[in-house]
This record gives C-alpha cells, sequence and structure tokens, in this order.
C-alpha cells in the first residue's frame, strides 16, 4: 500500500470532478430528444464508433484543425494534451512493469518518483524514466507558449484574446503551475535520490548543492497535488470543461446527432464543448473588417455559460457562418445563436391576420418567387423572366406586386412561431398553382423553401435551375469572354452547400477566375439580415472591405447569386456586380440562330459596354 | 524677365480652372492649366439653361473664354493629372502620359462628377428606357432634343426624384449636394416651357432653397407651373407593361403610400468629386471631407488653402457650389495663391 | 384607411407633458438609431405589409418617439422583419432591430 497524506487533495478534486461530471452530464443527457437516443441506440455498435474514437484522437489530442490554422497554436495544445495524456499512459505502463501489476492505487503512477525513490537499474525502467521527463519537457515547452500567448497574442495569430472569468484564471493558474511543480518535485527528490533522468537529475543535483533537498521536496509534491487538485474542482467552472465535454461531442455526432431547431441536451453538450480557442474571433469579419470584437461566438458562448446573455450581443452577429466553418470543434454555431434568439424572443410577437388568404391562382408549371430584396434589385426578376420567356415555360411570378417575406428573417430573429404564419401563406399559394418546380432568386427564401416549407415539389436556387436549362438545351448563351469572379452568398454556399452549381454555369460562357478566399472559405457580403444590430458604419466597412477584395485582381464583373449580396457589393465596387442571371439573360441566344448571330452579338454586346 | 516669373499649375479647366487662370494671368503669373478633355468649359459644355434667371450656359462659357483671350495661359487639353509630388519649393504635376512639370504653386480645381445612378439599382436607371438623370435632361434641352419617352410620344406625366446619391448613408454619400434642389425646380420649369401640357411632379425630402432667387423660382414652380412638390423619398421604380413608370414613395403629409405612373422619370443625381481627385489629394498628403471632397484647411479663414503649402483648391473639387459660387470661389483663390507667392518670394 | 394615432386618442394634441416615453427611452437606449428618423418616408413605401394593411412604420416610430403609445402593440405586430426598410432607409436606421426593440419594450419581458 502505497500512501502519503499530500496525494489527499489530488484524490479530493479527482472525486469531486467525477462527481460533478456525472451529474452534469446526467442532466444533459436526460434532455436528448427521444429521436436521439433512438439514433444512438443505432449506431453503438457500428464502425461510426470507431471513427468517433479515431476523431477524438486526431482532434482532443493532436488538435489536427488547430495545427491547420495555425501551427504555433496547434503545437501549444498539442504538447498539452497529447503531452498530458502521454504522461499518464507511460506512467500507468511504468508503474505496470515496476510492480508487475495492473492495478495500483489511483494516484501512484502520477507520484510514482515519490513511492519509488530508489534509483533503477533495469534499462528498460532507465527508458520509462527518460521517456517521461521528455513528455514532461514537450508539456513544459507547451506551457512557455501559453504563457506567451498570454502576453503576446500576435504570436499565434490570435489578434484578440478572449476574455476570462475568475473560474478560468483559477484553472488557467493551477494548470500552469501543475506541470512546473511536478519538474521541481521529481527534480528535488532526485537530487538526493538519485531516481531522475535527463532533465530531472541535473536539476535536482544542481538544487542539491546549496537547499536541504530532504525536507523541502516534500512541499513541493504538496503543491503539485494541490494543483492537480485544484485544477480539477475548478475544470466543471472553466473553460476546461470542453475537455471531457468534446469527447462525448464527438461521440455523440459521430453516432448521427445534430442540433435543429430545439435546445436539446445535445445542444447544451455542444456548447460546453467551445475551448475558447478564439479562432472565431479572428474568422468573424465583425472583428476584421468591422472592429467589433465583442460579439464573437466564443463571447456568444460564455455569456450563455455564465447565464448573462443579452439580446444585444445575441442580435449582434451576422450568422453568416464563417466562424462554424471554421470552429476547431466543430459546433452549430450560428445555430446555436439562432437557438438563443429563440429562447428570449417576447411572448407577444406578430400577427398577419391582415394577409390575403389563397385567392384564385392560375395553375402553372413553375412558380417564381423573386424575394423581397429582388425588388429592391429589379434587374434579377426582369432577366429571370426574360429567361422563362425564352424557355417558353408556364411560369406564374408569384411576388410581382410584392412579397410576403418568406419567414427566415423572422425565425433567424428568433420568432419561429410568426415565422410560422408566414411560411403557412406562402405555402398554401404555392401548393394551389399546382407548380411542379419553384425557383427563387434569392438564397435566404431558397433556404427557407427547402427547410421549413415541407413542400413535396423542386425548390431550386437559379443557380441550380439555369445550368439545369442549359444543359437541357432550352437556353443557350453566348460566350463573351468575359474576366469574372463570383462571390458566393452565405445562404447560398456555407448555408446550402451550394458552390459549384453556378461555377459551372458561368465556367459555359466567361472567363472564371478562382479567388483565394472562395467556397466555403468566402466573405460575407455585409448586408446579411442575421444581424438586427449591427450600425451601418460597421456594414458598409465590411461591404467595402469586400468590395475591394473581390475587385483586387481587377475583374470586369463580379458575379454573385443573391439581390442583397448583389446590393451591398455593388455600393462599393468598382467592377459592376451582377447577378449570374443577369449575365445569363443579356447573353442569350434563340436557340436555332446562335450561328450566323453570333458576330452581331457580340459586337453589340460590346457597344452596350454594359453585361 | 519671364524666367523670373512665378509659375502656377491649374488643374482642370471648368468654370473654377478658367476663371483663376484668367485672374492670375491678369496679375502677371505664368499660368499653365490642364484640362483631361478636348475643350475646357468642364460641365458648362453640356448645361442649356443655368439657374436662376434662366440664361445660358453658353454665355458663361463665352465670358470665360473672353477672359482666357486677354490673359492667355499656357493650356494643355487631353491633359490628364494623375497625380502631385509636394516639396519644400517647387511641386511637381505628373500626367496620365508620365509627363511633369514643376509649379511655385499648385491650384486643383477638378470640379465633380455625377452620382452614377444604376448604384440606386431600384430607380431602374439603365435598366428601364424612361429613366433618365438631370444631366441627360440638360444634354437633351441643349442639344435641341425633343422632350419624348424612348419610343418618341409625348410623355404626359413626369415625376423628378431629388436627392439621388445624395443624404444616402447607404451609397457612403451622406452630405447634400445643395444643387440638385434647385436644378429640379429649374428643369421642372424648363420641362412646362417646352411642354406646357405636361404634369410634372417632384418628389422631394427637403427643398433646400437657399440662394438669391431660389425660393422665388420654387413659388413660381408651384404658382405659374403648377408643378406639385410631394413630401416623400421614392424608395422604388418599376415598369409597367407599356413602358410607362410606376413610382412608389409615402406622401408623408397625408401619412400613406402613393403610387403613381409617369411617362418620364428624372432622377436628380447627385454630386461626387471627379474620378481622379481622391488620388491626387492623396498623394499631395491633402485631407478629405466625409464625402471625399478635398477638404480646406479652415472653413471660414482659409477656404481655398491646403494642409499642404503650396497647394490650392476651388470649385467644386472641394464641396457642391453653383456657377456664380464657383467663380467667386476661384477669383477667392486667385487672390489668396498672389499673397502667398509673394510672401513666398519675400521669404527667397 | 383608418387614420390610427388620431382617432383614438383623446383630444388631438400631442399631450408632451403627460406622454408615456418609456418605450421610446427603452428603444434608444438599445438602438440609439431609433431617434435619426428624418421622415422621408421610404421605408412605408417600400414595406412588405403596407401592401397588405395600413401599417406605416415611419408614423409608428414618430409616434412612438412622441410618446403616442395606444393601439401600439397590435400595429407592431404587422410587421414581417423582411427587411426592405432597412435596406432603403437614408440615415442607415436598422429598422428592424428598432421593430424587435418595440416589441421587448412592450412585452415587458426585460427592465423598462
Ligand atoms: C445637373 C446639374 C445642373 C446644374 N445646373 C446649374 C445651373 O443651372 N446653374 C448653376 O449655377 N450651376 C449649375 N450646376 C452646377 C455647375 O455645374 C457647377 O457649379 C460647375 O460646373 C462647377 O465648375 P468646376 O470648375 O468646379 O467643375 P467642373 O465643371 O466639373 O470642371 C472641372 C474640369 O476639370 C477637368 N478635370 C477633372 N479632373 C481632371 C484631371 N485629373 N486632370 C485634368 N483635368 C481634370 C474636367 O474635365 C472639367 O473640365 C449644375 C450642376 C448639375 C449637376
Ligand atoms: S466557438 Fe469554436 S472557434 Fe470559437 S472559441 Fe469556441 S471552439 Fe474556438
Ligand atoms: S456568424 Fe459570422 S458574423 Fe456571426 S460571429 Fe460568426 S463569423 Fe462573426
Ligand atoms: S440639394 Fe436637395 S435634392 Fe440635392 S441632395 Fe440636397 S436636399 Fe437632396
Ligand atoms: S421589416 Fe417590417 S417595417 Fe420593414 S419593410 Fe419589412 S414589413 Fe415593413
Ligand atoms: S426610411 Fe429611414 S429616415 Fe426615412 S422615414 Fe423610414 S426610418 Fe425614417
Amino acid at each position: 500500500m502505497h500512501f502519503n497524506l499530500f496525494v489527499i487533495p489530488f484524490m479530493a478534486g479527482m472525486i469531486a470532478l467525477l462527481i460533478l461530471l456525472a451529474f452534469r452530464y446526467s442532466q444533459w443527457l436526460s434532455n436528448l430528444e427521444t429521436g436521439d437516443w433512438r439514433k444512438i441506440g443505432s449506431n453503438l455498435f457500428t464502425l461510426k464508433t470507431i471513427y468517433a474514437f479515431r476523431e477524438i484522437f486526431m482532434e482532443s489530442l493532436i488538435h489536427r484543425k488547430v495545427f491547420k490554422v495555425n501551427p504555433l497554436l496547434g503545437y501549444m495544445h498539442m504538447s498539452l494534451a497529447f503531452g498530458w495524456f502521454m504522461l499518464i499512459v507511460v506512467g500507468k505502463f511504468e508503474a505496470f512493469y515496476y510492480t508487475g501489476k495492473f492495478a495500483n492505487e489511483f494516484y501512484y503512477p502520477i507520484f510514482f518518483r515519490f513511492f519509488e525513490q530508489t534509483p533503477h537499474l533495469s534499462t528498460t525502467l532507465l527508458n520509462f524514466n527518460a521517456s517521461m521527463d521528455l513528455i514532461l519537457l514537450v508539456v513544459l515547452s507547451g506551457i512557455v507558449v501559453a504563457i506567451l500567448k498570454r502576453f503576446r497574442p500576435g504570436m499565434t495569430g490570435m489578434k484578440k484574446i478572449t476574455r476570462h472569468s475568475v473560474g478560468d484564471r483559477l484553472a488557467l493558474s493551477s494548470l500552469w503551475m501543475i506541470f512546473p511543480l511536478r519538474l521541481l518535485a521529481e527534480s528535488t527528490t532526485a537530487g538526493f535520490t538519485g531516481n531522475g533522468s535527463f532533465l530531472t537529475q541535473p536539476i535536482g543535483n544542481f538544487l542539491n548543492i546549496f537547499l536541504p533537498l530532504q525536507s523541502i521536496s516534500m512541499v513541493f509534491w504538496w503543491m503539485y497535488s494541490l494543483a492537480l487538485g485544484a485544477f480539477m474542482v475548478s475544470i466543471p467552472f472553466s473553460r476546461y470543461m470542453h475537455i471531457p465535454t468534446e469527447l462525448l461531442l464527438i461521440l455523440l455526432r459521430n453516432w448521427g446527432l445534430k442540433t435543429n431547431d430545439n435546445f436539446t441536451g445535445f445542444s447544451e453538450i455542444e456548447v460546453q464543448s467551445c475551448s475558447r480557442c478564439g479562432i472565431c474571433i479572428d474568422t468573424c469579419q465583425m472583428n476584421s473588417q468591422g472592429k467589433n470584437a465583442t460579439t464573437q461566438m466564443v463571447y456568444f458562448l460564455r455569456d450563455y455559460r455564465y447565464d448573462q446573455l443579452k439580446p444585444d450581443l445575441s442580435d449582434n452577429c451576422l450568422l453568416c457562418g464563417r466562424c462554424t466553418q471554421a470552429c476547431p470543434v466543430g459546433i452549430d454555431l450560428t445555430q446555436q445563436r439562432v437557438l438563443q434568439r429563440k429562447k428570449m424572443t417576447f411572448p407577444q410577437s406578430a400577427q398577419f391576420k391582415y394577409l390575403p388568404v389563397n385567392q384564385d391562382i392560375d395553375k402553372t408549371e413553375v412558380v417564381y418567387f423573386a424575394g423581397c430584396m429582388s425588388h429592391l434589385s429589379p434587374n434579377i426578376s426582369l432577366s429571370m423572366e426574360k429567361i422563362f420567356k425564352a424557355d417558353s415555360v408556364k411560369y406564374l411570378f408569384m411576388d410581382r406586386d410584392g412579397s410576403v417575406c418568406c419567414g427566415r428573417p423572422l425565425k433567424l430573429s428568433g420568432q419561429f412561431e410568426a415565422a410560422k404564419q408566414l411560411v403557412e401563406n406562402n405555402r398554401q399559394q404555392i401548393i394551389a398553382s399546382g407548380a411542379k418546380t419553384l425557383v427563387t432568386s434569392c438564397p435566404i427564401c431558397y433556404k427557407s423553401f427547402k427547410e421549413d416549407y415541407n413542400l413535396k415539389i423542386r425548390v431550386l436556387h437559379h443557380s441550380e435551375y439555369l445550368p439545369e436549362l442549359i444543359s437541357q438545351k432550352k437556353i443557350k448563351v453566348l460566350p463573351t469572354g468575359k474576366q469574372v469572379v463570383f462571390h458566393d452568398p452565405c445562404e447560398l454556399g456555407r448555408g446550402s452547400g451550394i458552390y459549384e452549381q453556378p461555377r459551372n454555369l458561368l465556367k459555359k460562357f466567361t472567363d472564371l477566375r478562382p479567388l483565394s478566399q472562395e467556397k466555403s472559405d468566402s466573405l460575407c457580403c455585409g448586408g446579411s439580415l442575421g444581424n438586427l444590430s449591427m450600425d451601418t458604419e460597421e456594414r458598409c466597412a465590411i461591404q467595402k472591405a469586400t468590395a475591394d477584395y473581390l475587385n483586387s485582381g481587377n475583374p470586369e464583373f463580379i458575379a454573385t447569386s443573391c439581390p442583397m449580396c448583389k446590393k451591398s457589393i455593388g455600393q462599393f465596387s468598382v467592377a459592376p456586380v451582377k447577378d449570374i442571371a443577369e449575365l445569363v439573360a443579356a447573353n442569350l441566344v434563340k436557340i436555332g440562330q446562335e450561328n450566323h448571330k453570333l458576330l452581331k452579338y457580340r459586337k453589340l454586346q460590346d457597344a452596350m459596354d454594359i453585361q | 524677365m519671364s524666367e523670373n516669373k512665378q509659375h502656377i499649375i491649374i488643374i482642370g479647366g471648368g468654370p473654377a480652372g478658367l476663371e483663376a487662370a484668367s485672374k492670375l494671368g491678369s496679375a502677371g503669373y505664368r499660368v499653365t492649366l490642364f484640362e483631361k478633355e478636348e475643350q475646357t468649359g468642364g460641365k458648362l459644355r453640356t448645361w442649356y439653361k443655368l439657374y436662376p434667371g434662366f440664361r445660358l450656359a453658353e454665355e458663361v462659357q463665352d465670358f470665360l473664354a473672353n477672359e482666357i483671350k486677354i490673359n492667355v495661359p499656357e493650356i494643355f487639353s487631353n491633359a490628364e493629372v494623375v497625380n502631385i509630388i509636394p516639396d519644400n519649393k517647387y511641386h511637381t504635376v505628373v500626367l496620365a502620359d508620365g509627363r511633369s512639370f514643376i509649379a511655385d504653386a499648385v491650384l486643383i480645381a477638378t470640379g465633380f462628377e455625377l452620382f452614377k445612378g444604376e448604384k440606386k439599382e431600384e430607380y431602374g436607371y439603365r435598366i428601364y428606357d424612361n429613366v433618365i438623370t438631370s444631366a441627360d435632361l440638360e444634354k437633351k434641352l441643349r442639344l435641341g432634343q425633343p422632350l419624348t419617352t424612348a419610343n418618341g410620344q409625348t410623355p404626359a406625366r413626369i415625376g423628378l426624384i431629388h436627392c439621388v446619391g445624395s443624404r444616402d448613408k447607404k451609397v457612403g454619400n451622406v452630405y447634400c449636394s445643395r444643387l440638385c434642389c434647385i436644378t429640379g425646380v429649374k428643369q421642372a420649369i424648363e420641362i412646362k416651357h417646352h411642354l406646357p401640357k405636361a404634369e410634372v411632379f417632384n418628389f422631394y425630402m427637403d427643398m433646400r432653397m437657399f440662394g438669391q432667387n431660389f425660393e422665388e423660382l420654387y413659388i413660381e414652380a408651384q404658382q405659374k407651373w403648377g408643378i406639385t412638390f410631394i413630401r416623400g423619398r421614392v424608395s422604388e421604380v418599376a415598369e409597367n407593361i407599356d413602358g410607362s413608370l410606376q413610382l412608389k414613395a409615402e406622401d408623408t403629409l397625408s401619412g400613406r403610400p402613393i403610387k403613381m405612373n409617369f411617362d418620364l422619370v428624372v432622377l436628380l443625381v447627385g454630386m461626387v468629386p471627379a474620378d481622379r481627385t481622391e488620388a491626387i489629394g492623396k498623394s499631395a498628403n491633402l485631407g478629405f471631407t466625409s464625402g471625399s471632397f478635398l477638404a480646406s484647411a479652415d472653413a471660414q479663414i482659409k477656404p481655398n488653402e491646403t494642409n499642404t503649402p503650396g497647394i490650392f483648391v476651388t470649385g467644386t473639387c472641394k464641396e457642391p457650389l453653383s456657377v456664380g459660387e464657383t467663380l467667386s470661389d476661384a477669383r477667392s483663390a486667385a487672390v489668396r495663391i498672389i499673397s502667398w507667392l509673394r510672401e513666398k518670394r519675400e521669404i527667397n | 384607411m383608418k387614420e390610427w394615432g388620431y382617432s383614438i386618442l383623446k383630444g388631438r394634441q400631442i399631450d408632451f407633458e403627460n406622454n408615456d416615453f418609456s418605450i421610446s427611452r427603452f428603444v434608444e437606449l438599445h438602438e440609439p438609431s431609433f431617434s435619426w428618423c428624418i421622415g422621408c418616408g421610404s421605408c412605408t413605401a417600400t414595406c412588405s405589409a403596407a401592401k397588405f394593411t395600413d401599417f406605416n412604420p415611419r408614423k409608428v416610430n414618430l409616434l412612438i418617439q412622441r410618446g403616442e403609445i395606444k393601439g401600439i402593440e397590435d400595429e407592431i405586430a404587422k410587421c414581417m422583419l423582411c427587411g426592405k426598410c432597412q435596406l432603403v432607409c437614408p440615415r442607415g436606421i436598422n429598422t428592424r432591430n428598432v421593430v424587435q426593440n418595440i416589441k421587448r419594450a412592450i412585452s415587458k419581458s426585460y427592465a423598462l
């Protein structure tokens, strides 16, 4: 039986942590939806579980994604997480080898050098000894980076470090102390017993010259144990709660759980998994271009965790999804924000009794819904009409005289119930039209139609519909050879995963140039309806910066496929900004006339200059 | 003798540049004027009649041309200035073709450009055939073209929209262009001169009738010509199937939205600094106003000086001004340059 | 068309001294652009809701600023939050956040 009083703080901390974790976990898990349990049940004994463990290893220990963003930051996370993990694992095997028993006291491997003070003779043990010193050295180097980062944040790429709470400070200082104290405890012990290796032994020998190590070392073992205990206890009250929680998150996610329109136990687990790495601060254009570093997801989640979330902060986000894309933990951040807005919504909300109920609607083939914003960029819907006519398809321009909003703006602001009233009104009209296809020009409406309308017909954004018309040879466009870059609208790209269709379309008749930040990496135009409270100057700063970026290669046109993006970027752009529908309509040829008319058309295009 | 003459370069041959050139020339200085276009005269070349008295813009052009004949400066046309390299003693002025010239003093008179109407797509400029700008209308009138719709019909109802591209945070221009209100009144009356039967409506946010005889002209427009002024900013213009236009605004004084059909719509586009002005200003370390016009060193006591000694500004490159104001401002700049050059000579 | 804001008031005068400015103060605190309106009317002209009903966002905001808040609850509930007004507003007012905060103020879910 190995025992010394000093192990008590560590063990107490450990037990407290386990109790707290068990309590928290059971709370979260009890809030899972029934469907979630079914998913877990059917996926538990499949390959998915193995994938989950691989992911845990790659992300929670090696921190692969952080490495990708910033190698130094990645090293810091890895040396701490993986290093500590290795100390535990190698320590365990060392104890196993030494005692020949796998089961020892829980704390025995951790304080091995305290309990086993006779110098080792066997090579295996010496190797174990050296490995443990080496791993300790790696962990210590990680601590050095962490300390530097705290005082010189620019170094690790983070422009601004995240703000810290009391629990965080306690956890952070105990974490920083743990390994230096372990070094001191082991070194001072090695100094008078000779049980150290290449790191601890020389330090011990040196200290032995002028210090009474035998008595001092006990102090360090106590402090080491205290630091460990303090860290354990502070975990549930600090950002480090993310470490145990992320493991759970990865498992559940691999088993198919997701945050949908309700805030569930899984959502809570997502929130608690944020490591406050701060990557979302850097990636957010409200910070990089709008100079606002107070409202990003890391702050939003922190305020939620501490029960201090205010609508003013929650409302101030474009919901562009750039942070969701970049978050190494893979939290569905924008959805989290929307759900918190939903929680904070007011009881009295909206009343749309005045809306007309389903008047007689002409039966049609295709329903076209331009969307509210398209009415302020009328050339988009004019172009679409021109295309419908060229295809001679029977279509109905549902919101020609102004729209009933699709409902998504209300939903994004948290007013789910009010949104449903609008959805129902539009849905009835769409169904009554008897159309088989619904085409929209607005990515916001598109997402709403796709996800909230439960329509049994095809729902297409025009960037999907137009290439289809061309490949079915229903319309034909003249090649223009113009240099074009494509700006991905947030709701269409990151929001709906439509990246290739508009690009393939443009490649058919323009000289499409790549951008360094495109597709899932693309910038937000700044106009997003997701943000309720950002002031106009800040918005304009983002709009201008994005316009400048898109203009940097001097393209002849900037193409996009969203009325809002067109407007936002257009105000500040040198090159004209055109929706792909406008580009198609401007270069449309009647089938059968293309050859002899080609030259004439080209000349006309050049003369018109515009498009 | 002529070698000892101090040299002044003037950038821009609009009313401001020409007036300053003649005044400085008559004071005995060597003056070089660069004009990026083929001809001097600036916007006057395309305007028809000038408010407030409806005299022909041509007459003012002639007046300026005559003055220049007496004190002939060296004029380079088709000579676009791209930047200025400031220095303690002489400033260097660089042209687009690479040539450069040095001078003791430089006067910037690059004037203004019109706000691009198509940037407010909701008004349909360059989308709907019957939406034109105030500048288009001036050109039409000057060239003696008949006032018709795109398909040659006589318009029965014409609308003028104020504040297009001015007083609009969304396009980044918060300032008031000052002249579009009175231009709107002038053009409404001119339309009535040509088409006495047409109904004319002006949609405004505020009527800014600050100048001499401006308010009188506003009154005349209502009383003599029957022009209607509706207080409401237009939110959007849409095209009807027959090519006529539907305009949406709120008639704010009755508190109700208003929808009206028009045969022709004129956008009173605002003023923005001329294309190269920002680059020239930056190269000479000058300051800018919120609307990117060139900033004077002091609005009251140094209206033509900048924060770079020896570089002066005049005319509409620093703020929206009428022709009369522009000419006064050019004279004020000339006087200040003369006194500044004297001080410079005395120091040397 | 109902003359909302006039007919439902006791007198025709705006009784500035005795009116209720609690909503106005709340909204201005949370969305300062609330009081920058110059009454140009473009928001009302473009408003999606105003196409179907007698809703006038310009007037609602103005009356709240004058402390005239009777009937406001039913009025503000008509907004679809579509954002067209915000896109046309020349003063760069966050009209949607104004609506949102008026609703918050009315629902009294937050201290005024
Ligand atoms: C629609 C409209 C109607 C108007 N009607 C009236 C009216 O009725 N009455 C009235 O009093 N005022 C009127 N004005 C105002 C009038 O046009 C201005 O007051 C006047 O043109 C200002 O003269 P300027 O020399 O400052 O600028 P401009 O007239 O713009 O002249 C500037 C000159 O500089 C040249 N230039 C610019 N950049 C460079 C460069 N980099 N290098 C070389 N040269 C350059 C330009 O080619 C131009 O010739 C009207 C304005 C508008 C917009
Ligand atoms: S939300 Fe994601 S990116 Fe942001 S701090 Fe948390 S873990 Fe990092
Ligand atoms: S969604 Fe966009 S605006 Fe919102 S915090 Fe993330 S990056 Fe910033
Ligand atoms: S002068 Fe009149 S039309 Fe021109 S910007 Fe000022 S207020 Fe608007
Ligand atoms: S957001 Fe509301 S007030 Fe604004 S235009 Fe839409 S419905 Fe009207
Ligand atoms: S558009 Fe803006 S400034 Fe104009 S009335 Fe509406 S809120 Fe006021």
